[in-house]
């Protein structure tokens, strides 16, 4: 019995939301009075795979196979399912990032297990039962699963859990594996990874703005406010539905889904599908001109202005908190 | 490409209060009105697209109870040519990819295209676990589809960026937006719809993984604390020193 986390790369560095996943396993291998194992695939630099320890793994195996830099979601599910079996984990553990949720239900087949996709927590091990809570409804509410077979896959959402230091340098194996050309039938033309940007899903801060912008030309003052604050920007359904803003922005019920610890929207009303994709942001910022806007009923603190007088001054604000801080 | 497989499930609308009953363990469904889910429209929408001017069809696929013919007769009113409905209760995410696998093994098709996931449980997972039960290559999120006849170029979203690649046909792959536009069924795709073929195909046995035990709804948030809007200052203020998240 071991506890094994898959610790992802994003083009070769470990990102906080693998941190959080290790920092999970670790408290989850703990609960069980059992090792976790970390298992990292692609080129990642030594000196990172052995800072895992730091956040709880006992040991990393190293994957490092030309094949298998770039991530094959066949590929990668067949690796890690092997790693489980090879050293007897009952428990895989990886982030439900966009790559997390591809391999968690083929190693959920592979493993016969059953996949707690979307965890918010750690798991509750009562008389025998290992239950989860996990995000439904697109963030309106939650579920708690019972994992009812004897391996389980749990993904966890990025920004649910903090990321936890005190364990030392961690021992790094190599583990070869013999990559199926079955698995390989996809081929990676291009990878485009912007790199100084905030990605959405890992943001800790998000500003995000709707219809009250009035146009696309006007969000420079979102990027302003975005950049200060180390940000991720984004925007509401009709934002994008108009082309204003890319599809990846869309934050809500139909979109994407965020827990950033500050979520700041501005000139967005609030529908309720909007606030679906949001509601497990830590504090809620609003600004809307209508003060009888349904965002507010949800907000922890609020500006009734208009976003065109409000955004100069907040970003003036942030400038010198900055400048001072 | 001549056979699509769009597999789509039937969701509470967009706009439902989400609650629950008997002790928080039953989604309240009294009042709700059920549609066919955001993501797979965009996956049929593409399958019709792919397919147009008698270059192939689209088969819908939807694991549920006699209740959601309904929302199988609007894809066929879009444009989907005939439908099968495995007839069980959804119990969850590998329940529902087991039977469609089991329905595929006897009836191949060149691409299965699902949503990215579900309004409902949000778990992402038919479409990986389909790739795994039959030996496919699977994408998870896709933003783009284009497709010759012997394969597709597919874009899939990362963490601030995208990954172009080509996959030979057959393969399964979760649709999100910008696949397609979502289409609106004509008067004649309406009427058209009610004599396509929907078969009913009964479930096969599989032993369950996981159970979803109860709810919880996210816990209220306190009162608003209104800043007035000339002094933007004290937000800034607050968020360092009282919610301390700057």
């Amino acid at each position: 019995m071991s506890v094994l986390i898959y610790a992802e790369n994003a083009g070769g560095k470990f990102k906080k939301s693998t941190f959080e996943a290790v920092s999970y396993a670790k408290a989850i291998a703990d609960q069980n009075k059992t090792n976790l194992i970390a298992i990292s695939i692609g080129d990642v630099a030594k000196d990172d795979l052995v800072a895992l320890g730091k956040y709880g793994a006992e040991k990393v195996l190293n994957v490092s196979n030309n094949k298998l830099k770039n991530f094959v979601n066949q590929a990668y599910a067949s690796v890690i399912a092997e790693a489980a079996n090879a050293n007897g984990a009952d428990i895989v553990v990886l982030s439900n990032s966009f790559s997390g949720r591809g391999l968690a239900p083929r190693l959920g087949v592979k493993l016969q297990a059953g996949v707690a996709d979307g965890a918010v927590a750690l798991p509750e091990q009562n008389g025998g039962k290992f239950t989860v809570k996990k995000t439904a409804f697109s963030g309106k509410a939650f579920a708690v699963v019972e994992l009812t077979s004897a391996n389980k896959v749990i993904a966890l959402t990025p920004n649910a859990y903090k990321v936890v230091e005190g364990g030392s340098a961690a021992p790094v194996e190599d583990f070869s594996v013999e990559a199926k050309a079955s698995d390989f039938k996809e081929l990676i033309k291009d990878i485009v990874r912007s790199t100084d940007k905030v990605s959405l899903p890992d943001a800790e801060i998000v500003v995000s703005a709707g219809r009250g912008l009035k146009g696309p030309e006007n969000w420079g003052m979102i990027e302003e406010l975005a950049d200060l604050l180390g940000a991720a920007t984004a925007c509401s359904k009709p934002v994008s539905d108009a082309g204003w803003r890319p599809h990846s922005e869309h934050v809500g019920q139909t979109g994407i889904a965020v827990s950033p610890n500050l979520y700041i929207a501005i000139g967005i009303s609030g529908a309720i599908q909007h606030l679906a994709g949001i509601s497990s942001s830590k504090v809620i910022v609003v600004i809307n001109k209508d003060a009888e806007a349904p965002f507010f009923k949800v907000a922890d603190y609020g500006i009734v202005g208009d976003a065109f007088e409000v955004l100069p001054k907040l970003i003036a604000a942030v400038k010198e908190y900055k400048a001072s801080a | 490409m001549s056979k699509i497989l769009v597999c789509i499930s039937n969701v509470p609308d967009t706009t439902t209060k989400i609650t629950f009953t008997d002790n928080n363990t039953q989604f309240n469904t009294n009042g709700v009105q059920f549609i066919l889910n955001p993501y797979d429209e965009i996956a049929l929408a593409r399958a019709i697209e792919l397919t147009d001017g008698g270059k192939g069809s689209v088969t819908v696929i939807n694991v549920g109870e006699a209740n959601t013919e309904a929302t199988i007769r609007k894809a066929l009113a879009i444009g989907a040519t005939d439908a099968v409905r495995i007839n069980a209760k959804p119990h969850d995410a590998w329940f529902v990819a087991y039977q469609i696998a089991e329905y595929v093994k006897a009836n191949p098709f060149d691409l299965i295209l699902t949503g990215r996931e579900s309004i409902d449980y949000n778990g992402s997972k038919v479409a990986g676990m389909l790739g795994e039960l039959l030996d496919l290559p699977s994408v998870s999120i896709i933003k783009k589809l284009d497709a010759t006849d012997s394969e597709a170029t597919v874009e899939r979203e990362i963490e601030g960026g995208k990954e172009v690649l080509t996959i030979p046909f057959p393969f399964v792959a979760g649709c999100a937006e910008g696949v397609a536009e979502p289409k609106i069924p004509n008067m004649r795709g309406i009427m058209s719809a009610r004599t396509k073929p929907l078969a009913v195909v009964e479930p096969v046995e599989v032993k369950t993984l996981s159970e979803i035990i109860s709810y919880e709804t996210p816990a209220p948030r306190g009162q608003v604390n209104l800043v007035p809007a000339d002094d933007v200052a004290k937000l800034v203020d607050l968020l360092h020193t009282e919610a301390r998240v700057i």
